[in-house]
């Protein structure tokens, strides 16, 4: 069934149209010089909000130890396969020659990874983390694959609290 | 202004008077040319900017020319500002490809653009800008200053249409065409009405028993120490402001190129030059309407109503009438802009409707109105 609308009957003024012209203009002049919502971003950053998923990133602990033992969990469960991780033993003289193995060679195809944070998800030493960045870009594709010490060295430190690799040694060291 | 500089040669010309009264006059064209057309460069820039803070954005800001992005404050204001944007879109118009569809008429083609812009700039030349006084007789600041001038305006200002015409009917494909008819249509609807609107005008001005009160000088004249005419007769201003969205093909009146339903309108298959041509023109209308409609009932070069420079600063009170004049004229643009984002588009039959059973009735009652009031007084 059709719905009738019942149309007001318009006043004098409201069918001469003027004053709803001014105030329309007067709601144009309020925006006029209303702030301007534009973020002018090369010289502006955005405020990102918190748990943005960017780039991800390997992360070394408090100590400087490269936290990634090369597991290979990220790796499986990538769903894009933009990871792909060398797994080798830690050199004997290293100072972080412990149990553990490292990544000899750890890659991140900036072209394929998809940000989902599954990486993140799945790595049980919290060795990767989504960081920040946003603005990917390169000049060729082999400048968007990303190497390990890249990866390091954009993902700097996070300091953390359980220091589980360091516990293991200290106790074995004392014979526990 | 050039006729008073040929009063001292009363003896016979020599052959220097001879040239200088050629050369004068094609100084005087070029220089009102480069000022209408600076004003249409600029209101280019203005609509841009404008448009863009009325909407929340900052508009053009980054177009830089290299060498003077670096000059200080200047540099930074003109980058800012945008203006340099202008450089860079009349560049983009003079550099691009210039495409010649094959399926136009090609003659009425090539001319619609100048067609379209030519008008402007004849119509332009009327326009008093300012005052000035030799031997305590005041003269107009314009390039040909006839005692019929505002006729001379509205007839070849409304010509402006006939580019758009010419182009919507060459170009040989429906939307420029609709957009074409369109144009015409709103011309002739709106010109009546903007024609009578000016007559109370007129009769006020004659009946302050000045010779010539078809011309613009006289009119804008008629307004210094008195109230304006946008005050004494403001329906005829309503209505003459009204025609003039209508004639410029400005927005809520832009049916001729209304990009919703026929893309862009007669000047659809044009592009690079003589689109920009287009497109000067169209600014350029409304900068010629604009003065029109200044001198009519804005006053002209006068500061306030009941106002004006007084005339013992001689040559500084010109300089400062053809300033206030072009303030008002940019007052104007802004207007314009303004008003272009405030109302929604008309639809093509509500523009017939106003025009026709609302502006032409009403400018009629005006002046019949204003002739009784006359008449009784």
């Amino acid at each position: 069934m059709a719905i009738i609308v019942e149309r007001k009957r318009l006043s004098f003024w409201e069918r001469t149209y003027l004053p709803q012209i001014f105030s329309g203009l007067y709601i144009t002049i309020k925006n006029f010089f209303s702030p301007k919502v534009t973020l002018e971003y090369p010289d502006q950053r955005p405020v990102l909000p918190v748990g943005y998923r960017g780039a991800p990133v390997l992360v070394s602990d408090s100590n400087g130890r490269n936290k990634c033992v090369s597991c290979q969990l990220c790796e499986f469960v990538c769903p894009s396969k933009a990871i792909k991780v060398t797994p080798s033993a830690i050199p004997e003289d290293s100072e972080y020659a412990f149990i553990e193995k490292g990544p000899s060679e750890f890659q991140i195809d900036m072209s394929r990874c998809i940000f989902c944070g599954y990486c993140q998800e799945a790595c049980p030493e919290q060795a990767i983390v989504m960081s920040t960045e946003f603005s990917i870009n390169a000049y060729s594709r082999a400048g968007l694959l990303r190497k390990k010490n890249d990866l390091y060295k954009s993902g700097g430190v996070v300091p953390d609290r359980i220091m589980k690799w360091q516990k293991v040694k200290e106790n074995s060291q004392k014979g526990k | 202004m050039f006729s008073n500089s040929l009063i001292f040669a009363e003896v016979a010309p020599s052959f220097w008077d001879n040239v200088w009264s050629i050369v004068l006059p094609v100084l005087c064209s070029l220089i009102c040319i480069v000022v209408v057309m600076t004003f249409a460069g600029l209101s280019v820039v203005a609509e841009r900017k404008i448009s863009s803070y009325i909407q929340g954005r900052w508009g053009p800001n980054r177009t830089a020319i290299p060498y003077i992005e670096v000059i200080p404050f200047v540099g930074n204001f003109l980058k800012k500002n945008g203006l340099m944007q202008l450089a860079a879109d009349g560049l983009k118009f003079l550099l691009k490809e210039d495409p010649l569809p094959k399926h136009v008429n090609k003659f009425w083609y090539m001319i619609a653009p100048v067609m379209s812009l030519a008008p402007v700039l004849i119509a332009a030349s009327v326009i008093p800008f300012g005052i000035y006084w030799l031997d305590g007789k005041s003269n107009a600041i314009a390039v040909a200053n006839l005692d019929v001038s505002l006729l001379f305006a509205l007839a070849i200002g409304s010509l402006g249409v006939l580019g758009g015409i010419m182009a919507g009917w060459s170009s040989n494909s429906k939307l420029p065409y609709i957009g074409g008819m369109r144009a015409a249509a709103q011309v002739i609807s709106y010109e009546l009405a903007m024609g009578l609107s000016v007559l109370p005008v007129i009769l006020m001005v004659a009946s302050k028993g000045v010779q010539s009160p078809m011309s613009l000088f006289e009119i804008s004249n008629a307004q210094s120490n008195s109230l304006w005419f946008c005050i004494s007769q403001p329906l005829s201003a309503l209505i003459f402001i009204v025609a003039l969205f209508a004639e410029t093909n400005r927005l809520p009146f832009d049916m001729a190129e209304s990009e919703t339903d026929i893309v862009s309108g007669y000047h659809t298959e044009y592009g690079s030059f003589k689109f920009g041509l287009f497109f000067v023109g169209e600014y350029g209308h409304i900068v010629v309407g604009s003065s029109i409609f200044i001198a009519l009932f804005l006053g002209g070069w006068n500061p306030l109503p009941c106002e004006s420079w007084p005339q013992s600063w001689g040559i500084w009170a010109s300089i400062l009438s053809v300033i206030t004049f072009l303030v008002k004229i940019a007052m104007m643009i802004f207007f314009f802009i303004w008003i272009r984002w405030t109302l929604p588009r008309f639809r093509n039959d509500q523009v017939m409707n106003l025009g026709w059973k609302c502006l032409l009735p009403l400018a009629l009652a005006n002046f019949v109105g204003y002739l009784i009031y006359t008449s009784i007084r």
